[in-house]
């Protein structure tokens, strides 16, 4: 009994300890709600130098957190429990949190540098006028190949991913509005279509795929294509172009019969406390040289012309990452699907998944 | 007066259970009853029963049975000679401690390990054979949740042999019982408890694993598990998530029932 009240009196000691350590390191660190801007995105999708930048300048904190998809990051968001000033959502997303009334309206005095985007890019039909959203990067989704090891296959077609000699080899993202998506361009329908015949050919067709899926993962594609471990695999422009900066051999396509375009944003969501940083970020990220850092890290498209004049020429014209206007004609935007098609997209898409042996 | 003060030293764990397993439990059976509108209904259940699921029922039962039989294979000689190794207190804790590493972290390091530059796939080349893909194979998941189970599996053998009297034993073979007839008769029956608890926590946990099925398997392999966050985090349709939940609930508590020690009163006797 007595060394059991002893342990006891040691545990309590120690956690108060612990306790005590921890509370006096965050006051230093001033994590009081209007000092620290949190930030949610996602993954590898900013240089880290940035936010350094960031907290130097305006003398605030970046908590900065990340999620890997934009349901999980919704979910997140509605449940409440942290305190996010910032995230960086895709557009059929901002859609869908703008119904739930997630987001806060932006102030746009507070955010000058909006004059470096590109009108292409703002006032889109998911958020008219840019009320609530700006512009972080934008891209596609197309197929990354390595084009040593996959014949004359030029993957101009979705259909070139059903060929034969590809057995075993395709690796897909894990994403059920991408493979859909890729499922129905691929019959010439909409990746938005809400069609239950379509849908259902779309997905009778992808089963006839699984014959060539290797495996139907997320980021982990990026060190497998550098590496020369995978491929062909279906997934976004930017990653893409990540891996093409790592392996010269590479090489990435959007089929002609149309894919998707997306544009992710920022957005400040309900849950800040912290208005005037959050506005302060956004402004930050504007400014041509930010935006120009981050693009150089990140690979993905950027939306911001000043940061693009500052730019390497070669990637800005690079047409397989920033499409003309005319290519971009052929792409679609995500329409939010509502809850019972997002339902149905899921449902086959497992469907899908499961046919794969 | 002593019934009285026991009972109410209960409380404090009464409301704990009721919180924090009743309350719980509930909620995910009413969540089933309710589709994606929020309209109460028995749909999820239909749904569950459509071919689909049952199939990924059915692989999930096959895939934690393989994971349960082999982590048993590996586990039970190795609890069995560490209970005669010198010092095995130190050789369990060499055990355990890969235990305490973060299950992500170790899968990462599987990426790594069965790549096609791998160390292992650069010891194939060495004895002669072409480098294999190792990765997104059933083999490599099976291998890597037998790894990740293997110390929850000898734990409960190990407790369980290391209490087993020795004279037993040698009093059995004074008797002319073989060495494997001693096994069988004597040391299988008296350390079935332990089995039947590293059984518990092997295959409970295997019917619901998730992250390994991605990372290791590449989706070729989906449990229920999978299926739950799907349905959380992806199509927000906690309706189905629920009704998954409430059928693995239910798988447990057969297993539970199972693997349970009813024989307690048999042995007294």
């Amino acid at each position: 009994m007595k060394q059991l009240i002893q342990a006891t009196i040691a545990i309590l000691v120690v956690s108060a300890l612990l306790f005590y350590a921890a509370h006096t390191l965050s006051a230093s660190g001033g994590n009081s709600g209007k000092n620290t801007v949190t930030i949610f995105n996602w993954g590898e999708y900013i240089d880290p130098n940035l936010l350094k930048q960031f907290e130097k300048e305006t003398g605030m904190r970046v908590i900065y957190e990340t999620f890997d998809s934009n349901e999980a990051m919704m979910t997140k968001i509605q449940q409440g429990g942290t305190a996010y000033d910032i995230a960086i959502p895709s557009e059929y997303m901002i859609e869908k949190m703008k119904e739930e009334k997630l987001l806060l309206p932006l102030d746009k005095s507070k955010i000058p540098n909006l004059k470096n985007i590109d009108p292409y890019f703002l006032d889109l039909p998911f958020d008219e006028d840019n009320q609530y959203s700006i512009p972080y990067f934008w891209g596609t989704v197309g197929i990354v190949y390595n084009p040593n090891y996959v014949g004359d296959l030029d993957f101009s077609s979705w259909n070139d991913l059903w060929d034969p000699s590809l057995k075993r080899k395709v690796f897909l993202v894990d994403g059920a509005r991408e493979v859909m998506g890729m499922g129905l361009n691929s019959l010439g329908y909409s990746l938005n279509s809400l069609d239950n015949q379509q849908l259902r050919q779309a997905t009778d067709k992808l089963i006839t795929l699984a014959p060539n899926i290797k495996a139907i993962i997320g980021d982990e594609i990026t060190p497998l294509m550098i590496n020369n471990e995978a491929t062909v695999a279906l997934t976004w422009s930017g990653q893409a172009a990540d891996m093409l900066s790592e392996n010269e051999e590479l090489d990435f396509a959007v089929p002609q019969e149309g894919s998707n375009l997306w544009f992710d944003n920022m957005v400040i969501p309900k849950t800040s406390k912290n208005l005037e940083g959050a506005h302060a970020f956004i402004n930050f990220m504007l400014k041509a040289e930010s935006g120009a850092q981050n693009a150089d890290y990140v690979g993905y498209s950027t939306p911001n012309l000043a940061a693009m004049a500052l730019m390497d020429e070669e990637v800005v014209t690079d047409e397989r990452f920033y499409p003309s206007e005319e290519q971009r004609d052929t792409l679609e935007v995500y329409k939010n699907l509502g809850p019972d098609y997002l339902g149905k997209y899921n449902e086959l898409f497992l469907e899908f998944k499961m046919s794969i042996r | 007066m002593q019934a009285k003060t026991a009972k109410s030293s209960l409380f404090p764990y009464l409301l704990w259970i009721a919180f924090f397993v009743i309350a719980p439990i509930a909620l995910v059976v009413y969540y089933s009853l309710l589709d994606i509108h929020g309209h109460f209904t028995f749909s999820n259940y239909q749904a569950f029963f459509s071919s689909v699921y049952l199939k990924m029922t059915l692989s999930s039962f096959w895939y934690a049975l393989l994971i349960t039989f082999f982590t048993l294979l590996i586990s039970y000689p190795t609890a069995y000679f560490l209970t005669k190794t010198k010092n095995k207190q130190l050789w369990l804790l060499l055990i355990i401690i890969p235990s305490w590493i973060n299950l992500l972290l170790k899968t990462y390091a599987f990426i790594g390990i069965f790549g096609l530059y791998g160390p292992i796939n650069a010891f194939i080349e060495i004895i002669g054979f072409d480098p294999q893909q190792m990765l997104f194979t059933d083999a490599s998941f099976i291998f890597v949740s037998v790894y990740i189970f293997i110390p929850f599996m000898i734990l409960p053998i190990f407790n369980s042999l290391d209490r087993l009297n020795p004279t037993l034993i040698d009093a059995s073979r004074d008797l002319g019982a073989s060495s494997f007839t001693t096994f069988r008769r004597v040391v299988l029956p008296l350390t079935m408890d332990g089995i039947k608890s590293g059984i518990q926590v092997v295959f409970i946990p295997a019917l619901s694993l998730f992250m390994i099925t991605r990372l290791i398997a590449g989706n070729r392999v989906i449990t229920l598990g999978t299926a739950i966050e799907q349905q959380f985090l992806v199509t927000q349709n906690w309706g189905m998530g629920s009704t998954i939940a409430v059928f693995l609930i239910l798988f447990m508590v057969i297993i539970m029932l199972i693997t349970g020690q009813k024989d307690k009163g048999g042995r007294v006797r």
